[in-house]
């Protein structure tokens, strides 16, 4: 089982980019960090300036023994010792503070993102990949963002401190020191940029693995089954393997930057060295300079060091970033309606007033209204998932207000998409899609959807009490409400026989409850809700023919005067519908109602009395 | 302890690239300390002696050891990076299998989500550990000990303000791991939570999208990042202290040094020479301790994550091969001998009550009764994915425990209710039931499934790729593939679970007559809410609220099941024809 799908390493390295925006999160924190860097600047500088004194402090009080002195002395740089160490903690503790609300804003607005991205991009990506992003690569730009940032300010404060010094000291000699810092920097920046496309695959295989694991820890059940235990083991071998070998890859080559800094670094020791004692022999300088010369010498590769040390975290951040953003510009499901939707009521004196219980309307953005009465049509309406398969050819199907239409035909014919285009789940290719006179690309696609009450094929229930769960269709539906549509979805009887009733909860999207369990609940979900028009689309599949009964009956008092779109196997359940549309192969080829439809002894005549022959 | 030796275990192979990784840093270390040797001579002897050529030697010795440190470095970062990352697979290995093997009980104490975090998040923090700690946590001891040795030499009266400072830092230190440790464990279940909404979001998605519920939804989710963003506030702030805590104590020694020894000095106890190499060593040490204490959080968080996953790791499977033998199923022959069920032990409910029931080898069997009555959960306990808390349910007169699960598993083929294909082509879908299966094999299965009615609609035929859960598939297809992907099985007993729910009765029909043909001696049960669905098999069990209500043919019990009678009005109430 390869389930290998082809992992694009090729991506535009767009380094200045993904940093640039990265700063820009951190922007928002302007203040704290630049309170963050004086106080790095500060506690370096205590650092630095620390262990410069101790020079002069032997010369000036311990040898000639002034011991008062040394007192005054040490007493003097107690405090700024402490100061230094009052700025580290300062610096440490804001910028974790900052850098976690970085992460948190980061992983708040990808998932805003989520929320507003088109059916069609889930469709294509496992769900553990997308929650890739939210963990390791997160993850990675939070490691940085802990340590880098203070590292980076720090390291240039002890560079330009330690360059100071040299300057002071033998301001020609510096000249070598100089040219080998930015010969370090300078490999530093290009091996950066070669190795950081080794940490994108380590990102995407690790995403990549994260998906696979998802998915197999999701269906579970089927791997049991089928014994494919080994098979999947194999390829989550594959794929494990494959991440180790980016990360070993990644980290190698970006370790190796530590060991050829410090070598550099060696190089410019050595080469200041003889170049110092060169100068000494030929009388440029003394001996006595030179010594506390090389020792800054070997100081100043100590923050490049640092950086390198660095180097991964910053790298896998980076990635990390890269593919949030990339994410993040996908774009998002196009919405350019502003039909919105409204309830009110006209008064007494002929004036429209907004009110909560009222009927509901469209308001078009010229302020005009449009009562909502549940009327949709197709109008040579064609569709495909993907561009090359059409899946509805030239569509066109009308439903009048408070009628029960229902769609029957063989499985795959296109009846779930017509209910998904409705819902304006994918966007049609061609023709128009009217509610109620209006285009359905005007209307606002929240409000169109809230006017819609939908059960879908799969049900999904969310971690919580079965009330919440019930509740989700209108939030603010009162306990009363809640158990009302519960009784009406026939689920009262056995949600009361849980050990917590309507309270207790459910995990997993709830497991451990029957599939016909579950369909109740999603039906009574969609019941509270009480919208103007209702979508039911296989709800009933997974429940026994008698619960169904009863759903039934209650459903049809609920819907009265309303809209309704049925799919339904069971054709039993759809005979009493208004109008009856077979779909075949993306086309409706026939129309009407229960009895015209058979007495046109066509292709719903075949379905009905396949059932009919049958029992 | 403990977790060191059992990740230790993991290493088995990469241990040769630990052993060449810590060889690698241990001699860098070393040729850090001879340059500066070798600098010494150079400015001393060379340069006060004014020999050049000795100064371009030793100048070039430098050189020589900057190259050969440059190559263990690179080695060492090799080395760190196999250890890590090789210890890292190693780890989610040994994982998965054991996640693999997990039965849904055990699933149900750690959840989806969690489990996947534990696979991942958490050995990354493991991995980080390794790489990132190895050249430090090898390199500061020796460091350190070279330094308080030298200072010792130097002067043992001097140093014994390191055997106060030590403790202190050592105090300090071990108050902030012990306190971050518990909230690493607490951050990483946060982790897991920003997982499940952000999972449920995913498979849910149609859900959010029809209720326009994506603002509850970001609510939600607001409210778990919160958390998580104020517990890794706290742990990495709390483990920010390590460096100031350091900072202070390092800042302290420096000055006592400078004092005590400044006296010292006065009273010509030491020389002034003498305390200027001194604290030269000393900024070493505690250079060297600030290393270490950093490794040592790393750490810390690493045990944190370890813990986790020793926890997946000590699971005690409850569905194990312990009692079998190896034996196969010969005839599917099944016999539940008063069995009940329940999901949780010591919950108050039983979901099955003490099932009684034969099911003869080759027989076609339904199943029929209420939403919850408990269907599903019966039929799961053949292929041992649930096992009975009272009674047996044996196979060929044998309990199921006694047989390998694998032979067991063979043997039974199911067609869950809630179907689950998984990315990848439909021809690698329909795979899992034979790997191996010829071409005509899999357009044989296809065709008794009625899969060949639409695979040729499909966008490549076979070579179709599917989304996760078969999302471009309709409901009905995805039936379809699930029941060819059973059929290649070849199984001894067949179980279908409402699996044609969402096919139309002529193809239900087709699909009924063409398994009667295409595996005649296989015991088959079905599970159905029509009565059509099953009123040709051989028998047909009533269940009512976790009990078998009555056993019977279609006709006997239209005769004298009440229950049978109501569902069967149900569906014929108005068919009128």
């Amino acid at each position: 089982m390869a389930m290998t799908k082809p992992m694009s390493y090729k991506r535009p390295e767009d380094l200045k980019g993904t940093l640039l925006r990265l700063l820009r999160y951190l922007g928002a924190h302007k203040l704290s960090l630049a309170a963050v860097a004086v106080m790095v600047v500060l506690s370096s500088m205590a650092n630095i300036f620390g262990t410069y004194l101790l020079r002069p402090v032997i010369r000036d009080f311990i040898e000639p023994g002034d011991m008062e002195g040394l007192g005054r002395m040490v007493l003097k740089m107690a405090a700024m010792y402490g100061a230094g160490a009052l700025c580290t903690l300062g610096y440490n503790q804001l910028m974790v503070r900052t850098a976690q609300q970085v992460v948190a804003q980061i992983r708040r607005d990808l998932f805003l993102h989520t929320q507003i991205l088109p059916l069609k991009y889930f469709d294509g990506h496992t769900h553990g990949e997308l929650m890739s992003h939210f963990t390791n690569d997160v993850d990675a730009i939070s490691e940085a963002l802990n340590n880098s940032f203070t590292l980076l300010i720090q390291s240039f404060v002890m560079v330009t401190g330690t360059i100071t010094m040299l300057l002071v000291l033998d301001p020609q000699l510096t000249l070598i020191v100089l040219f080998f810092l930015a010969l370090m920097l300078l490999f530093i920046l290009y091996s950066s940029r070669s190795s950081k496309k080794y940490f994108h695959q380590q990102q995407a295989c690790l995403a990549d693995l994260n998906g696979f694991v998802e998915e197999m820890v999701a269906g579970q059940k089927v791997e049991k089954i089928f014994n494919h235990e080994a098979a999947d083991f194999a390829a989550f071998c594959e794929k494990n393997e494959a991440l180790r070998r980016a990360g070993t890859r990644a980290v190698s080559y970006s370790g190796m930057m530590v060991p050829t800094v410090v070598s550099l670094s060696y190089f410019n020791y050595a080469v200041s060295a003889c170049v110092g004692g060169l100068f000494v022999l030929a009388g440029l300088t003394d001996i006595a300079s030179l010594s506390p010369y090389l020792v800054y010498v070997r100081q100043s590769a100590m923050p490049m060091n640092q950086l390198t040390q660095q180097a991964n975290f910053f790298l896998s951040a980076l990635s990390g970033a890269e593919r949030i953003f990339r994410m993040m510009d996908e774009p998002p499901e196009v919405d350019q309606g502003k039909i919105t939707l409204v309830r009110g009521e006209t008064g007494p004196d002929g004036t429209w007033r907004e009110t909560e219980k009222g009927a509901f309307a469209w308001r078009k953005p010229d302020g005009s209204l449009v009562p909502l009465r549940g009327d949709v049509r197709f109008h040579d309406v064609r569709f495909g998932y993907v561009p090359e398969k059409t899946v509805l050819r030239d569509v066109s199907l009308y439903a009048k207000p408070g009628q029960k239409i229902a769609f029957v035909g063989s499985t795959g014919a296109g009846k779930t998409t017509i209910i998904n285009l409705i819902t304006r789940f994918y966007e049609i290719d061609r023709g128009t899609i009217t509610y109620d006179g209006l285009d359905l690309r005007e209307i606002r696609k929240a409000d169109l959807r809230r006017s819609l009450s939908v059960v879908v094929q799969d049900t999904h229930l969310f971690t919580g009490t079965i009330a919440d769960n019930i509740r989700y269709g209108r939030l603010e539906a009162t306990d009363e409400e809640v158990r009302q549509a519960a009784v009406l979805a026939n689920a009262d009887s056995f949600i009361r026989r849980l050990p917590d009733g309507y309270d207790t909860m459910l995990v997993g999207d709830g497991d451990n409850l029957s599939q016909g369990q579950r369909q109740l609940l999603a039906i009574a979900r969609a019941a509270v809700a009480r919208p103007p028009v209702f979508i039911l689309d296989e709800a009933t599949s997974s429940i026994d023919t008698r619960t169904e009964k009863l759903i039934e009956r209650g459903l049809d008092r609920l819907m009265e005067g309303r809209t309704v779109f049925v799919i339904a196997h069971r054709l039993s359940t759809v005979r009493n519908a208004n109008a009856i549309m077979v779909v075949e192969g993306g086309k409706i080829i026939e129309r009407g109602d229960h009895e015209e439809l058979l007495s046109q002894r066509g292709r719903y005549f075949q379905l009905y009395t396949g059932q009919a022959e049958l029992s | 302890m403990e977790l060191f030796r059992r990740f230790g275990a993991y290493f088995h192979s990469y241990r040769k690239y630990a052993v060449l990784g810590v060889l690698c840093v241990i001699s860098e270390t070393i040729f850090e300390l001879v340059i500066p040797l070798i600098m010494a001579d150079l400015v001393d002897i060379g340069v006060a002696s004014g020999d050049t050529a000795y100064i371009f030697r030793q100048g070039w010795k430098m050189v020589a050891c900057a190259v050969l440190s440059m190559g263990l470095g690179v080695g060492s970062a090799r080395f760190a990076a196999l250890c890590g990352h090789g210890l890292a697979a190693e780890i989610r290995k040994a994982e998965y299998r054991k996640i693999q093997s997990f039965s849904f009980s055990n699933r149900d104490r750690f959840h989806t989500e969690s489990l996947v975090t534990r696979m991942t998040s958490d050995v990354t923090t493991i991995q980080n550990a390794v790489t990132t700690g190895m050249r430090p946590g090898v390199r500061s001891p020796i460091m350190l000990l070279t330094s308080i040795c030298m200072s010792f030499l130097i002067s043992p009266k001097l140093a014994v303000v390191f055997l106060v400072a030590a403790p202190v830092l050592g105090f300090a230190l071990f108050q902030i791991v012990s306190r971050v440790r518990p909230l690493y464990t607490r951050m990483q279940g946060a982790v897991d939570q920003v997982n499940r909404i952000v999972r449920e979001n995913l498979t849910a998605v149609r859900v959010v999208k029809a209720y326009v519920r994506g603002d509850y939804e970001s609510a939600k989710f607001l409210e778990v990042n919160e958390d998580l963003r104020a517990i890794s506030d706290r742990s990495f702030r709390l483990a920010a202290l390590n460096m100031p805590a350091m900072q202070l104590v390092m800042y302290a020694t420096i000055l006592a040094i400078l004092w005590i020894g400044g006296n010292m000095i006065v009273q010509g106890q030491l020389l002034v020479g003498k305390l200027t190499g001194f604290l030269s060593y000393v900024l070493q040490v505690l250079n060297s301790l600030m290393l270490m204490s950093n490794v040592f959080l790393l750490l810390t968080r690493a045990m944190a994550s370890g813990r986790r996953i020793l926890e997946v790791m000590d699971e005690e499977i409850d569905i194990t091969d312990e009692k079998a033998e190896p034996v196969a199923v010969e005839r599917g022959e099944i016999r539940f001998d008063h069995v009940s069920f329940q999901y949780r032990t010591g919950a108050a409910e039983y979901v099955l009550r003490d099932v009684d029931l034969t099911i003869g080898a080759g027989e076609t069997v339904g199943i029929i009764g209420g939403t919850g009555s408990a269907k599903s959960t019966l039929v799961q306990l053949i292929p041992r994915l649930y096992e009975a808390t009272e009674g047996t349910v044996l196979v060929d007169g044998r309990p199921v425990d006694r047989y390998p699960l694998v032979h067991l598993r063979d043997a039974v083929a199911m067609v869950l209710q809630k179907n689950t294909l998984f990315s990848g082509t439909v021809e690698e879908n329909l795979r899992w039931g034979k790997a191996d299966a010829t071409e005509e094999e899999i357009r044989e299965a296809c065709r008794v499934a009625c899969v060949d009615e639409f695979i040729d609609r499909l966008e490549k035929e076979y070579q179709t790729e599917l989304g996760q859960g078969g999302v471009n598939v309709s409901g009905g297809q995805k039936q379809r593939l699930c029941i060819a992907r059973a059929l290649l099985k070849r199984p001894k007993v067949l179980i279908l679970d409402d699996s044609t729910s969402a096919v139309d009765m002529v193809t239900e029909a087709k699909i009924r007559e063409g398994l009667a043909a295409y595996l005649p001696h296989t015991t088959k049960i079905i599970i159905a809410q029509r009565i059509t669905s099953v009123l040709h098999a051989d028998k047909i069990v009533i269940l009512n609220d976790g009990r078998v209500d009555d056993v019977g043919t279609h006709w006997e019990l239209l005769d004298r099941s009440r229950i049978y009678q109501e569902i069967y009005h149900s569906q014929q109430e108005g068919a009128g024809l």
